[in-house]
């Protein structure tokens, strides 16, 4: 009978501590998600606060384009106000903010000036570094989150995860309505 | 993601567990046959270790630097070569920037140290920064990042001290054999010398001629296999392998020699800096597999995953083994190649690049900077006394 009880609470026991490892793991992996998702929302800012400079500086050599400088503005307004929203509606509102973006630069090379200027060439680095960071962050989110979607999904910690309520993360895409068009191009 | 690089990690521990073993029975046979007690062999020779050892962990990476004599820039010195390490800083997950430094050397290379992530320092030489477009720099800072992230500075930091600490030892325990040697046989002749003692005598003259050998080996063996994993990583981060492997091309393309390295930092940089021209063979002494190879195994990606990598170099040079275990590579899925960046963001050709890295080195060594009315530049050294200068173009009296 003695031994029953030990055995019962050695077994007890070791599901005690595999919970606890379990959910410690799970943990983890959510602050990572997290922390990928501010190191993305870094990289937005940042883009947000280049495009007045941009704007301002292009504004001079491009008296007629008034049109796409006035789309691009009005993205960066719309993305602007979602910032606190969640992956899905944020990587719509900026992939609008690439496509404007990819539209004035594509209409910037029409005008030679402005390309020699050395302010130009520095703004145009700075804003095809943050377009990677921004691609770069997303790609470590989107595999944090794959490996916590896993973690919540696969057997046993999902058991634990939903006892303790861990939610499966949003991954996140920039849609920009023109990279789907591109066709692939195959040379073998 | 990151379980390989556990997995990969236990082998290379074991490694490094052997050529522990080999010190200990270096010190202990020394001991023995000199001393008559080999665990006093062995307490110098754990004791050597520990102190090289203390050394390399606290002082390693500024040795390192100041040895390479490699400068630390700002980022606006260099806009492009610090935003392509963000990159890949956020590509990789570290937590911390690393600090920048660049060698001013026209041979092409590129290295990473520190003891952990989070105090880390990628160093380049100028010769890389002037020939390589965008897409290679990222590729090549891609590999040193890997090698920040997978630990492999720490790991092959201690691995150098260990082989200092043996070669060490082997050399003075064999000037002592060669000079010492009068006093011993006089000392063993009075206590009537055995065949036990002639058995010692002998292993401990094996040991120190082979253990240097031996752990040099081990040391190439562990430095090529962290090589293909940082390939593979830094395939993964930039998910365009291209620029790896076209950067490679051209390193292995270009003759300059590296000045200042020596034989133990050699595993630290992006490709071998003592190779020899046309270097192809599979060499079991040579710290970096060879260059060709690393090329053919990134080209023959078809997707970005460690499976995709191991796949490759199976079919690449032909053998079964497996380079990554299968189920760890699995769980991480295969991603779709990404294309060449546009050529709009590919603004810099050579003569810009040289012009920007040149900035980059005379900022870096705390040049002043004048501009003449007429539109000439001057430098100016840092330790420059005279308060007005003339222009040697238009004869103007500038002011200091």
């Amino acid at each position: 009978m003695t031994i029953l009880i030990w055995v019962i609470i050695g077994i007890v026991v070791i599901l005690l501590i595999a919970f606890v490892a379990i959910y410690n793991g799970l943990v983890r992996l959510r602050n990572q998600v997290k922390n990928a998702w501010a190191q993305i929302d870094v990289q937005l800012k940042r883009r947000h606060d280049l495009i007045p400079n941009l704007i301002e500086m292009v504004k001079g050599y491009m008296k007629y384009e008034r049109e796409t400088l006035e789309a691009i503005t009005k993205a960066r307004t719309l993305a602007q106000q979602a910032t606190s929203a969640g992956p899905a509606e944020r990587g719509k509102v900026e992939g609008e903010l690439s496509s404007a973006l990819n539209r004035l630069l594509a209409v910037a090379e029409r005008y030679p000036d402005l390309k020699a200027s050395q302010n130009f060439l520095s703004l145009q680095e700075e804003l095809a570094s943050t377009e990677n960071k921004i691609s770069f962050s997303r790609q470590f989110y989107n595999d944090a989150v794959m490996q916590y979607n896993n973690q919540t999904q696969m057997f046993p910690s999902n058991v634990v995860a939903g006892m303790a309520g861990f939610k499966p993360g949003e991954f996140f895409e920039v849609t920009v309505p023109e990279e789907k068009e591109v066709p692939k191009v195959s040379l073998t | 993601m990151w379980q390989q690089i556990r997995s990969n990690r236990i082998r290379s521990v074991f490694l490094v567990i052997i050529m522990g073993v080999v010190l200990a029975l270096l010190g202990y046979f020394l001991g023995l046959y000199f001393t008559g007690s080999g665990f006093g062999g062995l307490f110098i020779a754990l004791m050597i270790w520990a102190i090289m050892s203390l050394i390399g962990y606290f002082q390693g990476d500024s040795i390192l630097l100041a040895t390479s004599r490699a400068r630390k820039i700002n980022p606006d010195d260099l806009p492009r070569l610090y935003n392509v390490v963000e990159e890949m800083k956020i590509a990789s997950g570290l937590e911390k920037m690393p600090d920048i430094y660049i060698v001013d050397d026209p041979a092409m290379n590129a290295f990473a140290t520190g003891r952990d992530p989070k105090k880390a320092s990628v160093a380049v030489t100028s010769g890389l920064l002037q020939k390589l477009n965008r897409d290679e720099l990222q590729g090549v800072i891609g590999h040193e990042m890997a090698h920040v992230r997978n630990r492999d500075v720490l790991l092959m930091a201690l691995c150098a001290v260990l082989l200092g600490t043996i070669v060490v030892i082997a050399w003075y325990g064999s000037r002592f054999f060669i000079f010492g040697g009068m006093g011993r046989t006089r000392r063993s002749s009075s206590s009537g010398g055995s065949g036990g003692e002639a058995i010692i005598a002998i292993v401990a003259i094996v040991l120190m001629i082979l253990a240097p050998i031996f752990a040099q080996l081990i040391y190439f063996a562990l430095s090529r296999r962290r090589e293909y994993l940082a390939d593979a990583s830094s395939a993964l981060y930039t998910r365009y392998p291209e620029g790896l492997a076209s950067a490679l091309e051209k390193i292995a393309g270009s003759t300059e020699q590296l000045k200042s390295v020596n034989q133990a930092t050699a595993p630290m940089y992006i490709i071998n800096p003592f190779r020899k021209q046309g270097m192809s063979a599979q060499d079991l002494t040579s710290t970096h597999p060879p260059i060709s190879k690393r090329i053919a195994v990134l080209r023959a990606m078809a997707g970005v995953s460690y499976e995709e990598y191991s796949k490759a170099y199976q079919q690449v040079l032909h053998i079964d083994k497996v380079f990554i275990p299968a189920g760890a590579a699995a769980a991480a899925g295969s991603v779709a190649l990404r294309h060449a960046q546009p050529e709009t963001a590919e603004k810099l050709d050579e003569v810009q690049r040289i012009r920007e890295t040149t900035n980059a080195l005379w900022n870096a060594q705390k040049y002043g900077i004048i501009n003449c009315a007429c539109g000439i530049k001057m430098r100016l050294p840092p330790g420059f006394k005279l308060t007005e200068v003339k222009c040697p173009h238009c004869g103007r009296i500038n002011p200091v």
